[in-house]
């Protein structure tokens, strides 16, 4: 069963090779590529004339293996697709199987899913930044950003019980109650990140290395983005209006007060300013919320085998890395007919190709961080 | 444009779709061989201007499968979802990588899953599964693996 | 049947993972005498002690093990404390490959092909759950390598999904203790009664 993998040697498609064109494969194995991505790039000189991904290398299969699981079960596989905001993930599959049972959520199963969903985030975006410093060549960022995770995935193991995948979500509510300090360190946290922002600031945006890498790199134009279905700060920093907490707001978005992030140059700069901005925007909430969790219970009841009608439904939430989407078509069973996850990472990655042709190698890398790919949510 | 605008307009480009609206969106039927002309004007047409596909999927049916297209525009925000019916044996339906760009890599998932052949499709093969599963579409519910998978 | 007459050395009151094993002594015993001290030692000894205490692991995360393979390579849970500081992007120049995340039927030749070009001695750790048996992934997925053993031999196994930091740390000092004790593979393996159950 398991073969010699073959290395590619020419490149597939219908475009044209010429005689001084040269064929590299990065990864699947390679410290720039986020996790497993094979890329079959055509490079003349250092120029790239096309990227060709190749996926499927942590292919698990979770769409199939989801037919065979209990509407209680598959909430938790999506924590391990996109692993750095497994939260906002059992969000949205909570929220579907909500809507299809028509059932209330009470306020404080609301806010606390909100509180988690902006915290999850603040981690995802402050890796992302650790990351993508590092790729771009200063080593220092990574250990700040990891100091910052560190704070958050305490909060989140003295409630949910998990740093990395939480299974804190359950169709009617949160799993557990807050734990009484909560509070309080969530307002140290909030404390203590104010004053690092500014200095990731000072250290990495305001830096000509970085800006001269970054600025004018890897362009997307407003219209491509909406063609590709590039959605999330990617899309905003090409002047696309689409975070799902504004257009359809789910859970408490609509009661709080943020702004949606939008620049319009489309460089990997931009989208690095988008991540940053999303950043205080996310403690801004965090802030609006810590004080005013309501009182009550923290589960709604429901049968303990939950069956669905029959029908289909789809709903979408905002991650951080984009839209994504649950679909679910139900048969009337206890397990679902069809489920099919709509992952930002699938439409974000078929982009790559036309933002990196024309840029030089040494810009892939760059590209490749601000775009934010985690693999496992692209292959599923 | 609210659904019934936007019923009026669809049944003035191509009478023969039925539409139903028993979801939260609006969702309309048609053959596999309009889908083509459909698309086009569904993208072009100003007080339409579908611009956003943001989900492309397939659903199997035992005797069918179902082609289920999810679209909407940035500029109106409506939502409209399209389906469509297509023979077990001989799926085929016109691509739309022309129109959303997004579609080439949906379309070949779907292909690589269900087994349906995407007419004029730039770059047809396997995206996800290693070589060798071509022929085996492990998401119909006809897939055999006696090894790995427990038929319940 | 275990004879007691053929055991030697005593058996631990305390079991080994509540000891306090404190650093690593160097092997070996120091005789002063006139002129310099002479060092007597098993050569093998001191090349174990040499070898346990800078493994230099490979870069290879697929899936979210890596993310916690990350956390302790930083600053809180540190593994540079334990020599394990230079992580090595190229399997040529690494000994051990820490396997974190799901390896699915289009990764395997390529996790086989990374352990074949890794130079001896090298070692394996099988890290999560989903490398050591397949992990939730078990059932009904028909893409899935149930454990990472049906490839590659594995020494460790630590078991969580995901495993904590301090787990990864404990496997690697697990791993360090093996290295010393100076035992081929396949003489860990199987405890032979004639050799006292070393």
């Amino acid at each position: 069963m398991y073969r010699e993998t073959e290395i590619i040697k020419e490149p597939s498609g219908n475009d044209p090779v010429d005689s001084g064109d040269m064929i590299i494969n990065i990864g699947p194995q390679h410290p720039a590529t986020h996790g497993v991505l094979h890329l079959v790039i055509t490079l003349n000189g250092e120029t790239i004339k096309k990227v060709e991904p190749h996926l499927g290398y942590i292919h698990r299969s979770i769409e199939k293996m989801c037919e065979s699981l209990s509407y209680r079960q598959f909430i938790y596989i999506t924590s391990r697709m996109d692993y750095l905001s497994s939260h906002i993930n059992n969000h949205g599959c909570a929220l579907c199987v909500e809507k299809a049972l028509q059932l209330e959520v009470p306020p404080r199963a609301q806010v606390v899913r909100v509180l988690m969903d902006e915290l999850t985030r603040i981690a995802s975006h402050t890796l992302w930044w650790g990351a993508m410093a590092m790729d771009v060549g200063a080593l220092t960022p990574f250990f700040l950003a990891f100091r910052e995770r560190e704070m958050i995935n305490d909060i989140m193991e003295e409630t949910c019980g998990a740093r990395l995948t939480m299974n804190y979500t359950v169709p009617g509510g949160v799993m557990v109650d807050l734990h009484p300090e909560f509070q309080r360190k969530v307002k140290d946290f909030i404390a203590h990140f104010k004053s690092k922002i500014d200095e990731y600031d000072e250290l990495v945006t305001d830096n000509v290395i970085f800006k001269n890498r970054t600025v004018n790199v890897g362009l997307i134009s407003k219209e491509d983005a909406i063609s590709y279905g590039v959605t999330g700060p990617s899309a905003r920093a090409s002047g696309v209006s689409c975070d799902i907490r504004k257009l359809y707001p789910y859970a408490v978005y609509d009661k709080l007060q943020f702004e949606e992030i939008i620049e319009t140059a489309g460089d990997s700069f931009a989208r690095y300013v988008v991540r940053m901005k999303e950043m205080r925007q996310s403690l801004s909430i965090v802030e609006q919320l810590i004080d005013n969790i309501p009182e009550g219970d923290f589960q709604a009841k429901t049968k303990a085998v939950l069956k669905l009608p029959k029908g289909e439904f789809y709903t979408r939430v905002e991650t951080a890395r984009g839209e994504f989407g649950v679909y679910i078509v139900s048969e009337g069973g206890t397990t679902p007919y069809r489920i099919k996850f709509r992952s930002p990472g699938f439409s974000n990655l078929s982009a790559l190709d036309h933002i990196a042709r024309g840029s030089k190698i040494g810009d892939l890398v760059a590209i490749m961080g601000t775009l934010d790919f985690v693999i496992p949510d692209i292959d599923r | 444009m609210n659904n019934e605008q936007i019923k009026i307009a669809i049944a003035d480009l191509l009478p023969s779709a039925i539409i139903e609206e028993s979801s939260e969106w609006l969702t309309i039927h048609i053959e596999s061989v309009d889908w083509l002309p459909l698309a086009e004007k569904l993208r072009n047409t100003a007080e339409l201007y579908f611009d956003y596909l943001f989900c492309l999927t397939c659903v199997d049916w035992k005797s069918h499968l179902t082609m289920v297209y999810h679209l909407t525009s940035t500029f109106h925000r409506h939502t409209l979802v399209v389906k469509s019916k297509l023979d077990r044996d001989d799926a085929r339906i016109e691509t739309v990588t022309m129109i959303w760009r997004t579609a080439e890599f949906h379309e070949r998932e779907v292909y690589e899953l269900f087994g349906v052949n995407f007419l004029h499709h730039p770059d047809l093969r396997l995206l996800i599964l290693p070589d060798g599963w071509e022929g085996k579409y492990p998401l119909r519910k006809d897939f055999e693996d006696p090894v790995n998978i427990i038929k319940l | 049947m275990v004879d007691s007459s053929k055991i030697s050395g005593e058996i631990p009151k305390i079991p080994p993972w509540k000891q306090d094993h404190g650093t690593a002594e160097f092997p070996g015993e120091v005789y002063n005498t006139p002129g310099g001290g002479i060092l007597l030692s098993k050569l093998d000894n001191v090349i174990n002690w040499a070898r346990s205490n800078s493994l230099w692991p490979l870069v290879f995360g697929t899936s979210c093990c890596a993310i916690e393979m990350m956390s302790t390579a930083s600053a809180k849970y540190d593994w540079s404390r334990f020599g394990f500081e230079v992580a090595r992007a190229t399997p040529r120049q690494a000994d051990v490959i820490i396997i974190a995340g799901t390896i699915v039927n289009k990764m395997a030749p390529v996790l086989k092909r990374l352990y074949d070009q890794m130079g001896d001695p090298k070692y394996v750790i099988a890290m999560g759950a989903c490398a050591t048996s397949g992990g939730p992934f078990f059932y009904n997925t028909y893409s899935v390598v149930k454990g990472a053993d049906h490839i590659i031999p594995v020494d460790v196994y630590i078991a969580g999904c995901p495993p904590r930091p301090e787990a990864l740390l404990h496997a690697m000092i697990t791993l360090q203790e093996k290295i010393r004790k100076g035992l081929t593979r396949e003489q860990i393996r199987m405890p032979k009664p004639e050799q006292g159950f070393k």
